[in-house]
């Protein structure tokens, strides 16, 4: 994004404060196309006003241009299931956050018995973990031509299309790539890859069929030769693979070529390259070992360019421990630091509580939240936890910071209507909120008991203490 | 660096008997294989998504004083930098040729033109330099410096994010110490049955983690000390570090028990029997007597592992205490930002490492210092451990044998790549695998594969 403060943004506005767009004043819409959190589009006014006015009009592709990711945005697929990969502003997640998590495609090749196909295409589209309140998953199916055969790998890819998951077509043969895209060209796949010596038949496959292109080259002056010349020729949806060698000096080389692409187009500035990148840990593949040797290499690729840039990867491996550590990898990567995980405030029964349970406060950060949770439930504690809203901050934090203050805790008590559950008035305040302790007891009127500092030692802190004398 | 004994290579005949295991349907005994303290029993059932965050990693590596400590720390992360702010200053793009609108204008019977040659074009890498560089720590002491270590160890010298030698060379990879202790500690199982015959002697378990899986430091935690355990005495407990130092020859790194009021007497006494060795006091915290330790490595000639719970804001506080009231030299200070694991914080353990990091390049010199990781905390996470999933609707977990090392390994890359230069790790493979990579991407493994195009083709 070229403009960086709200009040660049504000100049292209109506600023008539109509507020058709959800937000009071078009400072604070200028505000959130910034955090990126809307488009320039939602913009009801200044729409409608460019159909009329090409001066306006003019001026919303002026705003739309400067407020466009560095790094271009990449659809593979279609509807519900299809995927973005791009998108990113920054270099480090903590200047802003990255956006569109790296796309994972699982290998598919069209000389593989039936049987065999089937069964791995069930495992990625079935392959779930849950985490953090939600399941995590994989994207897609990479289909590879190995059979040279237009005919059969038609066949596959239209098998394959019925599952509905997003695609990448992997065939260097022009002839065998026209073949699959007559098939499934609506669904949106991504074609891999033109090279040197395909690039005209594959430009213009991706020019005949709308589908979103892989150009591969090595050497990075190819490689953005390709792309000027994908680009000038009027295609939009370009991959850059800067081609993943496995192993030594090659890999180092990869990392160095991965690096250098994300970091030239976005502060650097050059658009030419200012693409979604591809990494193919599936290359780990081709090392001397045995299945187990391949698969953990392939993952500690993975890993690697999860947190180094890549934003669409094939990977081969389907066990557990390479999916469970690669989802949760990327996950963790493209969490936004700057919206704290938070759950809901209110009041959370753990097992099965009655009126004479012990009564617990504890704050709406996510990982705090979650750790008490499970301790009081893993040490089978009947209680109720208090969950405050304290903007997604930790104890420590939001004690300083004054978004856990007793007043906050006396609304808290009134909203959830605890004193009807229970037959006493105690509250167990978190070990690090001790110097709140005074406070809540003259604003609540409850008598307020410091806990331990850490909630795992709740059960040892119970028998001494509760119930209270 | 010392290369390692177990070889890659070692380390995959060796999971290969669990892939053996798994096709046989053996089923492996035993739900938890964390000996979980009393009072702290594991609901499997719990619908726990963040399970472990303190609970887990406490019983489990308390004792080892890399342990993570208060999560809720984490949260002061959240100060991150105005987004509006900061406007890197760049040179201007080059204009891109507008596209022909013929071309742009496909028609729907698609009459496309192609052109008859590539356009021809540059890259030219953007560049990065830093105005600052990471002190370089020196770990261990030979003869001729006073001390009995074969080979010393040199943390830090960066003057570039980790592996851009593109950018600048990096004078030091990253090192690896294997984790000991001077009593039986709570271990997880495919941890455990690699030190099975030498969890009782401290001196042989050194040798082990040197000699067979190539460790390039060992750290000895006198776990022992704990008052709520066997209560050793300082003077008594470091009889341990003598036996240590004279089993190996690689520098040595003590840690106390955790407990803030003992350890300061531990790690005073250690600095005595260590003179002349530079070993690592590990470790000065805000909340303890760090002008105690500090003092003990200045008259003995030691490091201090400055150690800050995930707060790049603490972590400068106490650099600057151990610096302008300690009045320690730069050059005698490691940092420990506390990790957490994959999972379980590690992004908000990598990002407060990478902008430490990145602080320090810039020019802070209160935070230019090496920095260590506590990756065996990759340990407490369940996925590490479990026999299977606790959550009903999870896919199958598969076997925990190679879940395990596997976190270990992805935790420590990806703080490899905050800039992390020692970590503090206890599973041989997973110790293989990191430094395999890490020293791939320093430019100290040769050669590559035929073509890395031939994936594209594999018939199987």
């Amino acid at each position: 994004m070229k403009v960086k403060s709200p009040l660049e943004v504000y100049k292209f506005l109506p600023q008539t404060n109509c507020g058709e767009c959800g937000f009071d004043t078009c400072m604070s819409f200028a505000a959130h196309i910034i955090d990126r959190s809307v488009k320039p589009e939602s913009c009801p006014p200044l729409l409608k006003d460019a159909e009329k006015d090409p001066k306006i009009k003019k001026k919303l592709e002026q705003l739309i241009e400067l407020t466009s990711p560095e790094v271009a945005e990449v659809v593979i697929g279609r509807g519900d299931m299809a995927i973005k990969i791009g998108g990113e502003d920054v270099v480090h997640r903590h200047e802003m956050t990255y956006f569109n998590p790296t796309g994972f495609f699982y290998d598919i090749w069209d000389t593989m018995s039936e049987k065999e196909l089937e069964e791995r295409c069930s495992k990625v589209i079935e392959f779930k973990k849950f985490y953090v309140g939600k399941f995590l998953t994989l994207d897609g199916f990479a289909i590879r031509c190995t059979s040279d055969d237009p005919e059969t790998y038609k066949g596959v890819v239209k098998k394959v299309a019925g599952y509905g998951k997003p695609m990448i077509l992997v065939a260097l043969n022009p002839e065998c790539m026209r073949a699959a895209l007559e098939e499934v060209a609506e669904e949106k796949p991504l074609i891999y890859a033109a090279t040197e010596s395909n690039w005209r038949e594959f430009l213009k496959l991706a020019l005949e069929f709308k589908v979103p292109v892989t150009i591969r080259a090595k050497d990075l002056d190819l490689l953005k030769s390709l792309a000027l010349t994908f680009k000038n020729a009027g295609v939009n949806e370009i991959v850059l693979d800067p081609v993943t060698e496995p192993l030594g000096e090659g890999l180092k080389g990869t990392y160095e070529r991965v690096v250098n692409l994300r970091r030239t187009a976005i502060q650097g500035e050059d658009r030419d390259i200012a693409f979604p990148i591809m990494v193919t840990p599936i290359a780990a593949w081709l090392i001397e070992g045995d299945d187990v040797e391949k698969a953990y290499w392939e993952t500690v690729l993975g890993s690697l360019f999860i947190v180094k840039y890549a934003d669409v990867m094939i990977f081969r491996s389907l066990e557990p421990y390479s999916l469970l550590p690669l989802v949760t990898l990327r996950f963790n990567i493209y969490t936004d630091p700057r919206t704290p995980v938070q759950v809901e405030p209110g009041l959370k029964p753990i097992a099965e509580p009655d009126e004479s349970s012990p009564v617990f406060i504890t704050t709406n950060f996510a990982l705090t939240y979650y750790t008490v949770e499970s301790d009081l439930t893993s040490a089978n504690i009947s209680s109720w936890l208090l969950v405050l809203d304290t903007e997604g901050l930790g104890v420590e934090v939001s004690v300083a910071g004054g978004q856990f203050t007793a007043g906050k805790v006396k609304e808290l008590i009134e909203e959830t209507k605890i004193e009807e559950k229970v037959n006493h008035k105690v509250l167990v305040i978190p070990g690090l909120a001790a110097r709140l302790q005074g406070a809540i007891e003259d604003e609540t009127g409850w008598t307020v008991k410091v806990g331990p500092m850490d909630s795992g030692r709740i059960k040892g802190w119970l028998e001494d203490n509760w119930p209270p004398e | 660096m010392v290369m390692g004994k177990m070889s890659i290579d070692q380390f995959f005949e060796l999971l290969k008997k669990y892939d053996i295991e798994v096709l046989e349907g053996v089923t492996i005994e035993g739900d938890l294989e964390i000996e979980v303290e009393e009072g702290a029993a594991v609901d499997q059932s719990a619908l726990a998504y963040l399970y472990t965050v303190v609970q887990e990693i406490q019983n489990f590596l308390y004792y080892a004083n890399v342990a993570m400590g208060h999560l809720n720390n984490v949260s002061n992360l959240l100060g991150m930098p105005n987004p509006f702010a900061a406007a890197p200053a760049a040179p201007a793009a080059p204009a891109a040729p507008a596209a022909p609108e013929a071309v742009a204008e496909v028609a729907p019977v698609p009459e496309v033109k192609i052109p008859e040659e590539l356009v021809k074009a540059k890259f030219e890498p953007f560049r990065v330099e830093y105005p600052g560089k990471i002190q370089e720590v020196v770990l261990g002491a030979t003869k001729k410096d006073g001390g009995t270590r074969g080979e010393v160890v040199v943390l830090g010298g960066e003057r570039s994010l980790p592996f851009y030698l593109f950018d600048a060379p990096q004078p030091n990879l990253p090192a690896i110490a294997i984790d000991i202790f001077d009593r039986k500690p709570a271990l997880a199982k495919a941890v455990r049955e690699h030190y099975e015959d030498v969890l009782e002697d401290p001196a042989d378990w050194a040798k082990k983690a040197v000699k067979k899986f190539g460790a390039d430091l060992v750290t000895l935690h006198l776990i022992s000390t704990d008052p709520l355990l066997e209560d050793t005495p300082a003077k008594e407990a470091v009889k341990v570090l003598e036996d240590v130092l004279q089993a190996v020859k690689v520098p040595i790194i003590v840690g106390g028990s955790g407990n803030k009021e003992k350890d300061p007497e531990v790690l005073e006494k250690a600095a005595e029997v260590a003179e002349g060795e530079r070993i690592m006091l590990a470790s000065a915290t805000l909340d303890m007597d760090w002008e105690r330790i500090a003092n003990a490595a200045k008259n003995h000639g030691h490091v201090v592992l400055s150690w800050t719970q995930m707060d790049i804001n603490n972590q400068k506080t106490l650099n600057r205490y151990l610096l302008k009231r300690a009045e320690m030299r730069p050059e005698d200070i490691v940092m420990d930002p506390t990790t957490a694991a994959l999972g379980y914080g590690l992004d908000y353990a990598f990002t407060n490492m990478e902008r430490i990091r990145i602080s320090g390049l810039r020019g802070d010199s209160d935070l230019a210092f090496p920095m260590s990781s506590g990756t065996t905390n990759a340990w407490g996470a369940r996925e590490a451990w479990m026999v299977s999933s606790p959550i009903e609707e999870d896919s199958d977990w598969g076997a925990r044998e190679l879940r395990g090392p596997i976190w270990e390994i992805v935790t420590g890359l990806t703080l490899s790549l905050a800039g992390v230069d020692m970590f503090m790790m206890m599973h041989p493979g997973a110790v293989a695998v990191l430094k395999e990579i890490m020293e791939t991407l320093g430019g100290k493994i040769s050669g590559s594969v035929a073509d890395p195009g031939d994936w594209i083709f594999m018939k199987e």
